[in-house]
């Protein structure tokens, strides 16, 4: 498979305040190869993620998205290009039930205005519940979704994201909140539903168990730069990756 | 099952009784249409209340409405229901838009007082340009014909009043099939979490917008009835208390559900009619109690009380099988 650059991040700058969260980072994000970032709290994991998902625009640096220049644009029009996110703590319209959310997020990503159509008979309703069913949800289709627990919340806001068909998926500690008996099978999930639909994700992680089953490469991130980035099993026995971010968990 | 089953018989119950009402009691008619075109108006607050925003102007819209049908029948020399009615819709929805591009930038307490700024300035304007408006004496507004046929008073409110019972129907049902659509459902979504639909490809703005001109265009159906039934026109049409008017029958009706617009509005001007014949000096504290008890004891207003004793009494007849 030819590779090709997904995501390319040159020389990005963030600050809040004294806080340098971004002091120029560059990667590549490669088609159809999982990345996984690491790194001790505070190293601007999640900053990285809101630049290149529109939430931050960087004070300095370029994102280009298959090789268009997106810097600063707003999130809904990086979402028309391709790119999805998911979020650390779910962020889920709570008041509605589970398969209607997935019903948005087929009729926005379909953009199905029909003002006079009830949302529960739209064309996308088929491809939504095959959806829930890969990420084994489906039981849960008439739940309210404030009545579900955070595991599974977890899963239904990854499945919005993935409704959206995009290229590139930014996931935010898609196992935080997940109880660690538990987590190995919802990566085992959420990889499964990755593969079927063709997407590349870039995941935030702590489990170092994690990052080396499902991630094809990772990158390490400590003060707003990017330190190492290769294969999980060079960089995961790096001693300064062993000191400095898996040290403590050891 | 049954909360449906009971929210469609509480509606037809209340339609077969307005069906009957002017000619069982004819006195009531005129009160009868004046709270049906008040309905359109709450119906219009409630679809914002949807997105979980609430708006202390609505009064702009209908009053936009009603004055638009009043310059149109005095140029007209009476005119024709039917435009003043498309006239009021097309006019309240044309100044939302352009009101609205700029309003749904905020949420909250600054979208209701925006919403009230922009309703008092045209009150303003109402009072003021006395040559144009009339002032504070307002407008009359003249008997317009009904398919181009010159009715006689009575004739005419009886067209009126059926007429606008017909309106409230279809208002009510297409704004019910607004609201469960992909659109209706992403101004719901506007309440919970704005964040993710953005994050869904969505402008919550656009969303809101869209919600926010088919609300004025609600408000204005209502404005220009309600012109069209009362033969004049003043300020008081586009006055703040008129817009918290509107909140407060959508909470007494129950603003969880379209039907709560209509129920919520007869339910008002009878209270408020009664309580002005026999309590002339306190009917303001006999409706503010009535308010206090619905929001103390039936947060879903009367429309979800009546819900509850239809579900409580089903599952006492269930309990007895």
């Amino acid at each position: 498979m030819s590779e090709t650059v997904l995501l390319q991040a040159k020389d990005l700058e963030i600050r809040f305040g004294g806080v340098i969260a971004a002091s120029g980072i560059n990667i590549e994000i490669m088609e159809h190869k999982n990345l996984a970032i690491i790194g001790p709290n505070g190293a601007g994991k999640t900053t990285f993620l809101n630049m290149c998902t529109g939430y931050l625009k960087p004070h300095a640096g370029k994102i280009f998205f298959d090789g268009e220049d997106v810097t600063g644009i707003a999130p809904r029009k990086l979402v028309r290009k391709g790119v999805a996110r998911a979020f650390q703590i779910p962020q889920l319209f709570t008041e509605h039930t589970v398969l209607e959310n997935m019903l948005m997020a087929g009729a926005a990503q379909a953009r199905n205005w029909a003002p006079l159509t009830r949302i529960d008979r739209i064309a996308q309703r088929g491809e939504m519940v095959h959806m829930l069913e890969m990420i084994k949800c489906a039981h849960l289709a008439d739940r309210l979704v404030s009545e579900l627990p955070e595991g599974q919340r977890k899963l239904i806001d990854i499945a919005l994201a993935l409704a959206l068909k995009p290229r590139l998926l930014f996931m935010d500690e898609p196992t935080s909140g997940v109880a660690s008996s538990e987590k190995f099978e919802v990566l085992e999930i959420i990889s499964g539903a990755l593969q079927e639909s063709k997407v590349t994700a870039v995941f935030v992680e702590h489990d170092m168990g994690i990052v080396e089953r499902f991630a094809d490469e990772v990158a390490v991130w400590n003060r707003g730069q990017v330190l190492f980035r290769g294969a999980p099993d060079d960089i995961l026995k790096h001693p300064d990756v062993i000191r400095d971010v898996i040290g403590e968990e050891l | 099952m049954t909360s449906i089953l009971s929210k469609r018989w509480l509606l037809v119950f209340i339609v077969a009784l307005l069906i009957v009402a002017p000619i069982v009691a004819p006195s009531t008619q005129v009160l009868l249409t004046l709270a049906l075109a008040k309905s359109l108006a709450v119906l219009g607050v409630i679809v914002l209340l949807q997105a979980g925003q609430v708006s202390f102007g609505h009064a702009l819209f209908f009053a936009i409405a009603a004055y638009g049908a009043a310059f149109l029948g005095r140029s007209m020399g009476g005119g024709e229901i039917l435009l003043n009615l498309v006239l009021g819709v097309v006019a309240a929805s044309a100044v939302a838009l352009i009101v609205g591009l700029f309003i749904v930038r905020y949420r909250h307490i600054f979208f209701g007082m925006l919403n009230l700024a922009a309703s008092m300035i045209f009150y303003s304007f109402l009072e003021k340009f006395y040559y144009i408006t009339g002032g504070s004496d307002g407008l009359s507004v003249p008997r317009p014909t009904v398919l181009g046929m010159a009715l006689e008073r009575a004739e005419f409110e009886w067209i009126l009043f059926y007429g606008a019972l017909l309106l409230v129907l279809g208002a009510l049902a297409l704004t019910h099939r607004f609201l469960t659509s992909p659109l209706g459902q992403m101004m719901r979504a506007i309440k919970t979490n704005e964040v993710r639909l953005e994050y869904l490809g969505v402008s919550s703005r656009r969303v809101l917008l869209a919600g926010y001109v088919l609300s004025a265009a609600l408000c204005g159906l209502g404005g220009a009835l309600m012109a069209t039934a009362q033969g004049i026109v003043t300020p008081e049409y586009a006055w703040w208390i008129r817009s918290g008017e509107f909140v407060f029958i959508a909470i007494l009706g129950g603003a969880g559900s379209v039907n709560g617009a209509l129920v919520g509005a007869l339910a008002y001007e009878f209270v408020k009619n009664y309580a002005a014949a026999f309590a002339a000096d306190i009917w303001q504290l006999v409706l503010g109690t009535v308010l206090l008890v619905v929001i103390l004891f039936a947060p879903n207003g009367i429309v979800g009380l009546s819900q509850r004793l239809g579900n409580g009494r089903s599952e006492k007849e269930e309990a007895g099988q």
